[in-house]
Formats: structure tokens, C-alpha cells, sequence
């Protein structure tokens, strides 16, 4: 049962976000360096966090899902990986406005961080070109997995390789730095963050909850021998 | 010998082997490479490179003269049943993943005592880099390999099989290529080599092939599922 | 003069607030425009579902009033 406690984490989602963004606006002070620009602070960085914490329950996901061959893992992993893709696209924007409105280039390329975030994302990308090229579902489910296996273990290594690239000249630093957020700063910082992570796992359940119905009606159409529905769907994962 | 051994030199026998007596690959991957060469004196318009132009033109030449290997690493046993074989014989089956990760690093070392020459000839004033540049591409070499083969093996059972390989190792291979041409920057200056961050770099470069020797060991037993 | 000047954060001067605004109203509505443009797509998805359940229980009604009628025909013929 996906769909089971869908509404009170969504409930607890829209609170949540509700008191971010209240926090945000009205309760955080305005930075000293960056003025009202750091604001967006609050909305990238929970959104990159969580993102990659969904690319690591991805591949969590897709040890199971090896080790056990329960189908069930693959959809988690794959809904995972797919939610956090999206986070990503809100990653990317989100910073190329903030490097924008910080120095004047909707790109910098010497941001270690957006720039690993940047490469972490394409990799994850292909996932779906990959995944859907491969036509035999149970194989497809396989080499899925082992994807996100191995390009989970990309991700901390991109992120050094990245830094160590950094030029040594002129940092620039996106955040605060960690040691040096003030108090209030940082209960927002942890609202903001709680509220994304909830928003993430509440659209996962959901896309799964979707699937799932989507599952159980190509189940009761076989066991109706209903004729199949027009126009033949590429061969996804399958949720039942 | 354990089986798996014997398994390991028998695979990697043949295809050096095979790959001897067709000449499939290698030729076709070095003069890709040099051919690039030329296309990157003429889009560059440069006769001479250092630093990290030097750096990037020929690891990036030597990356896509790769992913021509990588592509037909598997070809054979897919359309011979060499898959099938491996998964009845009673051996350790990551002793295919090996013997192509190490057919492959061959075929990498090779093209490169080919083309780094030339690539010498073509663009630097002296040799002097030659020797420690060797260090950085086994290192990264090693890495290619591991990573080659992994996706390698799974994209010849999918139908763009040419198209996914290069598509999904690209991104892979990025913090190697951080690493590969961050160490051979300074190697490639104007002056003479320079080590700077060297060891770093070297240190980077052994752990990724680490990661993904222990990833593609790992993992292998699950590709070879029916 | 020179002190003040020295004591200046440097990093990214703040922008005026109202330009500010624009770049952090445009942060969000981002965040807003995608969230809102997932939540249709799965709109379309369960309208999709909705559409072939109502499909599948029209069939299977018609095949039990089929199977219904089947029935009283063999009761006829069986009793006649």
C-alpha cells in the first residue's frame, strides 16, 4: 500500500514549508555581505542537500533491490533518482540566479560546488536514456540498479576532484560559511531544509502511490483479458 | 591454478589475441586520435601547445579514441554467446570483468605509446614531460578500464548500444579527467615539467581506479544474471 | 577615509533591494512554476488511470450481464 499515510505527510509538508518561508521573510536577518540576495540561500541549499541525500537513497535502494531481486526496491530506487533529477533542474536554476544576482554571470565556473552538483546531475541524467534502452524488463531493472550503485559511488568523488580543481586564486563562497551562521540563520536553514526533504518524500510517495494504480490496472486488465488500451507505453518499471 | 585464473588468462589471451590478427580496434583508435590532433591544431590555431591547452587536447583526444574501444569490448560475446558461457562454467564470474578491464588497459597503453609520440612531435618542444606523463596515463588508464568495461557490458545488451556508451561514461570518467589532466598541466609547461599538487593528483587518480575496480568486482556477478 | 573604506566587506556588494527582489522572487517562483508543473503531469497520469478503470468496469459489467443472460439461455433449454 503506497498511498497509505500520503495525506499527513503532505500535510505536514505544506506546514512545514509554510513556516520556512515565514521564517525566510520575516524572521531571518538580512546578511551583511549579500543583503535580501541571500535569501535564495534558503531555497538552494535544502534543495541541493536533499537531492543528493535522494541520489544516495537511490542507490541504497539499489543495493536491495540486487541483493534481494524484490521489485519493489527498483521502484523506490527509481522514483528516488528520478524525484532527485527534478530537485536538481531547481538546484541549477535556483544557483545560476543566485550567481547572477551575486556577480553578474548566470554562470561561474569557479563554485566547486555548483560545478560537482552541475557534472552529478548529468551523470544522473542518462539514467533514463540508459535504463529505457535496455528492453528486457527484469534486465533493465538489473543494470538499473547497478547504475545507481556505481554512480553513487561517483558522487563523493566527483565533489574532491572538483575542489582540489578549484583555482587556488579566487574563491568564491556561495554560503555562509558554516562555522559562522548566526543563530537564527540557522533554525531557518533547518526549517528550510526539514521542509524540502518532507516535499521530496511526499512526491516520491505520491509518484509511487501513481505507479502503483497504474500497476494494479494493467493487473486487473490481465485477469479481465481486457483488450490492451491504445498506444503501447515504453517499458517502464512496473509498480505492483 | 584456480579456474577462475585460468579462465582469466584464457579470455584475455584471446582477445589480444583476436584483436592481433583482425587489427579491429587499435588501428582504427590511433588514427582517430592523431586525426584529432590535426583538427585541434587547425580549431585551436595553434602549432604549439603547453600547459593546459597541451593538457586538454590530448586527454581529451585520448578519451574519445577510448569510448572506440570501449564500444567494442563486448560485441564478441554478445553475438557469440560468449555471455552464456562465461555464466555456465563453473569460475568466479568476475573473471570476465577482469580479463576485459585488462584487455582493454592494453589496448589503452598501446594506443598511447602510439599517439603521446606523436602527439609530442606534433605540438611540443621537448620530451622531458614523456616520462612522468607516462605515470598519470597507466594511473588513469586504470581507471578508464574499470569503467569502460562496467558500462560497456551493459550497454551491448541495449539498443543504442554506441549511443549509451559514450552518454553515460562520459559523465563517469569527468573527476578522472580532473585528475589526469590537473597532473599533467604542470607537466606540459613551457619551462619544463613542473610537479605541482603532482602526488595529489596521483593520489586522486589511484583512488577513483580503487572505487571502481572494487564497484565493477562488485557488481559484476549481477550483469551476468540471466 | 581610507579606514571606513578598509573595513568594507568585500565579497559581492548588496544590491539594491528592489533589484534583489526580482532575483529572489525569481528563485522562488521558479521552485513554484516546477513544483506546479509536476503536479500536473501526474494530473494527466491519474485522469489516464481514471479514464481506462471506467473502460475496464464497463467491460466487466457487460461481461457478467453476458454471462448473466448465457445462464437464463441454459435454464431455458435445459428446463423447456
Amino acid at each position: 500500500m503506497y498511498g497509505k499515510g500520503l495525506r499527513t505527510l503532505s500535510i505536514a509538508t505544506v506546514a512545514t514549508l509554510a513556516l520556512a518561508l515565514s521564517l525566510t521573510f520575516f524572521y531571518a536577518p538580512l546578511d551583511a555581505d549579500q543583503g535580501f540576495i541571500q535569501k535564495i540561500f534558503y531555497l538552494h541549499v535544502p534543495l541541493a542537500i536533499v537531492a543528493l541525500l535522494g541520489f544516495v537513497a537511490g542507490g541504497v535502494f539499489a543495493v536491495l533491490h540486487l541483493r534481494g531481486g524484490d521489485s519493489r526496491w527498483d521502484a523506490y530506487s527509481y522514483v528516488s533518482i528520478h524525484m532527485s533529477v527534478i530537485f536538481g533542474v531547481a538546484v541549477l536554476v535556483t544557483g545560476s540566479i543566485w550567481a547572477k544576482a551575486s556577480w553578474g554571470h548566470w554562470w561561474v565556473w569557479d563554485e566547486p560546488t555548483l560545478v560537482s552538483f552541475l557534472i552529478v546531475f548529468l551523470m544522473y541524467a542518462t539514467y533514463y536514456p540508459f535504463r529505457y534502452a535496455i528492453e528486457d524488463r527484469e534486465r533493465q531493472a538489473r543494470y538499473a540498479s547497478v547504475f545507481a550503485v556505481t554512480a553513487g559511488a561517483f558522487v563523493p568523488l566527483n565533489f574532491i576532484a572538483v575542489r582540489m580543481a578549484e583555482s587556488l586564486v579566487h574563491p568564491r563562497t556561495f554560503a555562509t560559511a558554516n562555522g559562522g551562521l548566526p543563530g537564527e540563520m540557522m533554525l531557518t536553514f533547518l526549517v528550510s531544509l526539514a521542509a524540502m526533504g518532507l516535499l521530496w518524500t511526499t512526491l516520491v510517495k505520491f509518484e509511487l502511490t501513481a505507479k502503483s494504480a497504474s500497476g494494479q490496472l494493467k493487473r486487473l486488465r490481465r485477469a479481465l483479458d481486457a483488450p490492451a488500451p491504445g498506444g503501447a507505453s515504453r517499458v517502464a518499471p512496473e509498480v505492483s | 591454478m584456480t579456474p577462475s585464473l585460468v579462465a582469466f588468462r584464457a579470455i584475455l589471451g584471446k582477445d589480444l589475441r583476436t584483436e592481433l590478427r583482425t587489427l579491429q580496434s587499435l588501428p582504427a583508435m590511433a588514427l582517430f586520435a592523431v586525426t584529432t590532433f590535426v583538427i585541434f591544431r587547425f580549431g585551436l590555431d595553434r602549432t604549439a601547445l603547453s600547459g593546459s591547452l597541451a593538457s586538454g587536447v590530448l586527454w581529451a583526444t585520448l578519451l574519445f579514441a577510448a569510448i572506440l574501444g570501449v564500444n567494442r569490448l563486448f560485441v564478441a560475446e554478445r553475438e557469440e554467446g560468449g555471455f552464456d558461457a562465461i555464466r555456465l562454467a563453473p569460475i568466479d564470474r568476475t573473471a570476465l570483468f577482469a580479463a576485459k578491464a585488462a584487455a582493454l588497459l592494453v589496448y589503452l597503453l598501446v594506443l598511447e605509446a602510439i599517439v603521446v609520440p606523436v602527439f609530442a612531435v606534433f605540438f611540443l618542444d621537448s620530451a622531458a614531460a614523456l616520462p612522468p606523463l607516462a605515470l598519470v596515463l597507466l594511473l588513469a588508464d586504470l581507471g578508464l578500464a574499470a569503467t569502460g568495461t562496467l558500462i560497456s557490458s551493459m550497454a551491448v545488451h541495449s539498443r543504442a548500444r554506441d549511443l549509451l556508451t559514450p552518454l553515460v561514461l562520459l559523465p563517469l570518467v569527468v573527476p578522472l579527467m580532473i585528475a589526469a589532466t590537473g597532473a599533467s598541466e604542470p607537466l606540459l609547461d613551457l619551462g619544463g615539467p613542473s610537479y605541482e599538487r603532482f602526488g595529489t593528483w596521483l593520489a586522486v587518480l589511484g583512488l577513483y581506479d580503487l572505487i571502481f575496480l572494487l564497484v565493477g568486482y562488485a557488481v559484476f556477478d549481477f550483469l551476468l544474471e540471466d | 577615509m581610507l579606514a571606513l573604506l578598509s573595513s568594507l566587506p568585500i565579497g559581492a556588494p548588496a544590491l539594491p533591494l528592489d533589484e534583489a527582489g526580482k532575483y529572489v522572487a525569481g528563485a522562488y517562483v521558479v521552485f513554484l512554476v516546477l513544483l506546479v508543473v509536476y503536479v500536473a503531469i501526474m494530473a494527466a497520469k491519474v485522469q489516464r488511470i481514471e479514464r481506462e478503470l471506467r473502460e475496464l468496469a464497463g467491460f466487466a459489467e457487460a461481461r457478467s450481464e453476458e454471462k448473466a443472460e448465457h445462464e437464463a439461455e441454459v435454464a431455458e433449454v435445459g428446463g423447456g
